[in-house]
């Protein structure tokens, strides 16, 4: 199993925009290591800026560039964009509908060490809830960059989320790929789990496992948070009656909430949701951590044995 | 070619009437700090700016970023007296399904360069379009209001910091020094104190002035464009609620409209 982490992809797709379209400007705020930004930096010096440990002013920054007909990736840590420049974001770029591509780094509690601080876990409620924005949520490397180059294309303000550690490389190069539309990647008919991210490979472990007690599970890569696909969730609560959703992100008002949010509106079903439960997160190592958070196949297993007995 | 300078004065009267008129008409608003900005404004759209009214969209138009955005109501009859929509739809400001919100929103009024009401954010949007004409190789400059007691937040300095690190010559900040806010004057409230040590300490070129007088005020400006290797900022010293007597200095002026009989006696007093 080849691991990586999904900012990889977000890195790798800067460098071919670099390549292919002249306008396309990086911004960063002390972070171009981390957030891969620095090897669009290197190759193209004269349209990276770094605006220094200034989220706030990044981001308005990113605004003007906007104005002036450029497509800025504003990057840096989820926990310093998403929250920290949130007005930013929502009164300058969104009100305006400015094409601002913002990639928010070390989502999720799998950040590790770092602890509580550092883990974002609230990016999918803050972002989702802003009129005109858009949200990916990539869930491996390869769609990382899938995510980015179509993020380019897109006009207005999308929000990228994207996680620090490397996890297992699971979609293909070939695979389709289409902004707003929900990628099947299990057939089920029993239960149907919803995720976002990398979690979502412990999403598969956990189809696979359920299907030996002879559970037949679907599983659905929701990668575009907003717009969300609510044609492929209505239909997975007509075939499969139940719903489990599963994100490294605070449930309520996160994936489980947007699900949730479709689903009483169209289709009421039971749903079980996997994340984080109100709490914030500590220092770890990330597997510990997600034991201790109930992060794993194991506990999307439980969920998916708990929704089915409330079918 | 500059307008004559009667001409500026009585525009400057027009437009004053019309803040009045306007926050009047809507029933609240922004008037104090409007009235500090008339001449700023007058002379960037009528003696300044590369700007055409029939070209809202123009590429290569300098830019205005209006940081505090609660001063609509200058920027708006301004605009409509350069020519960018009829002055008529005015006294439309902040009713329902105007094209005047109550803080300015460029997708919904055509000559406004950005979207604002939350302090503390023009400065960046300046930066960023300075250096989007840098690389697109234009010219264009990018005028910045903002309010002293805006300078509160730190945004703000972070935008300083950055236009003078990337040396943005095309960027010149205006600063509407009129020494009033909300809760009070700004030296009570958290000091500014020396301000224009402030800037120049953060390697900007400071232009202090009167800014309630057009001559000094255009040829800030001016000044301003001559500088080539760092931005600029007009430190305006203002009068907040100037040109009707019973709201200059007056903190409570800030964000409340006049009712019928304070807008007779302001327009009386602003009268020709
Ligand atoms: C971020 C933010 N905080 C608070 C306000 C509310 N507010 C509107 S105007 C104002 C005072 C502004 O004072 P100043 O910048 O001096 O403006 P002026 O005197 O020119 O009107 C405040 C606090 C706001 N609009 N945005
Ligand atoms: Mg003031």
């Amino acid at each position: 199993m080849i691991k990586k982490p999904t900012r990889d992809g977000y890195g790798e797709a800067l460098l071919i925009l670099g390549e292919s379209n002249p306008d396309v400007v990086v911004l960063d705020a002390d972070l171009a290591m981390s957030t891969r930004t620095n090897w669009f930096r290197d190759k193209y010096p004269e349209r990276f800026f770094d605006i220094g440990i200034a989220e706030q002013d990044m981001l308005g920054t990113a605004a003007g560039l906007a104005m002036g007909g450029k497509i800025p990736f504003a990057t840096t840590y989820g926990v310093f964009i998403a929250g920290r420049a949130w007005d930013q974001i929502r009164t300058t770029i969104c009100y305006a509908n400015l094409n601002v591509k913002i990639g928010g780094m070390h989502g999720g509690i799998s950040v590790g060490a770092d602890g509580a601080t550092h883990q974002a876990l609230e990016e999918i409620a803050l972002m989702r809830v802003i009129p005109n924005m858009k949200m990916i949520v990539p869930c491996d490397a390869i769609e990382g960059r899938k995510a980015t180059l179509a993020a380019a294309e897109i006009p207005g303000p999308v929000y990228l989320r994207f996680a620090r550690e490397a996890t297992p490389i699971f979609t293909k190069e070939e695979d389709e790929w289409q902004f707003g539309k929900a990628n099947l990647l299990r057939a089920g008919t029993d239960v149907t789990i919803i995720g976002c991210g990398p979690i979502l490979y412990e999403a598969l472990l956990a189809a696979d496992q359920m299907a030996q007690e002879g559970i037949s599970c679907r599983v659905l890569n929701m990668h575009t948070i907003k717009p969300i696909d609510t044609e492929a969730i209505v239909a997975a609560a007509e075939e499969t009656g139940a719903i489990v959703t599963v994100e490294e992100h605070q449930v309520n008002a996160g994936l489980g909430g947007a699900v949730a949010e479709v689903l009483v509106k169209n289709k009421p079903v039971p749903v079980e949701m996997v994340g984080i439960m109100d709490t914030f997160g500590e220092s770890g190592n990330p597997d510990e951590l997600a034991i201790k958070y109930g992060l794993t196949h194991r506990d999307i297993m439980t969920a998916v044995r708990r929704v089915l007995n409330r079918k | 070619m500059r307008a004559d300078l009667q001409e500026l004065k009585a525009l400057c009267k027009e437009v004053r009437r019309d803040i009045v008129k306007m926050t009047a008409a809507a029933g609240s608003g922004h008037p104090g700090g409007s009235l500090s900005s008339v001449e700023l404004l007058v002379g960037l759209y009528f003696a300044k700016m590369r700007h055409d009214p029939q070209r809202p969209d123009w590429a290569d138009r300098d830019r205005f970023i209006l940081s505090k955005g609660h001063v609509a109501p200058v920027l708006y009859s301004v605009l409509a007296r350069a020519g960018y929509f009829p002055v008529e739809e005015l006294l439309t400001l902040r009713k329902l399904g105007s094209r005047l919100q109550g803080h300015p929103s460029m997708l919904s009024l055509p000559g406004i360069d950005n979207s604002s009401g939350s302090l503390g954010q023009g400065l960046s949007q300046a930066n960023g379009l300075a250096l989007a004409a840098r690389l697109n190789k234009q010219d264009y400059r990018v005028y910045c209001l903002l309010g002293d007691g805006e300078l509160q937040e730190g945004q703000v300095w972070e935008a300083v910091m950055t236009a003078a690190h990337y040396k943005l010559s095309s960027v010149c900040a205006i600063v509407d020094y009129n020494n009033l806010q909300i809760d009070g004057p700004v030296e009570e409230v958290i000091g500014l104190h020396p301000l224009a040590d402030k800037w120049q300490a953060f390697n900007w070129h400071v232009i202090s002035i009167d800014g309630h007088d057009l001559e000094q005020v255009l040829a800030a400006y001016d000044e301003a464009e001559n500088v080539k290797d760092k931005p600029s900022v007009i430190i305006a010293k203002t009068i907040k609620g100037k040109g009707v007597s019973f709201m200059e200095n007056v903190a409570g002026w800030h964000g409340r409209a006049p009712n019928q009989e304070e807008l007779a006696k302001a327009l009386a007093e602003l009268a020709n």
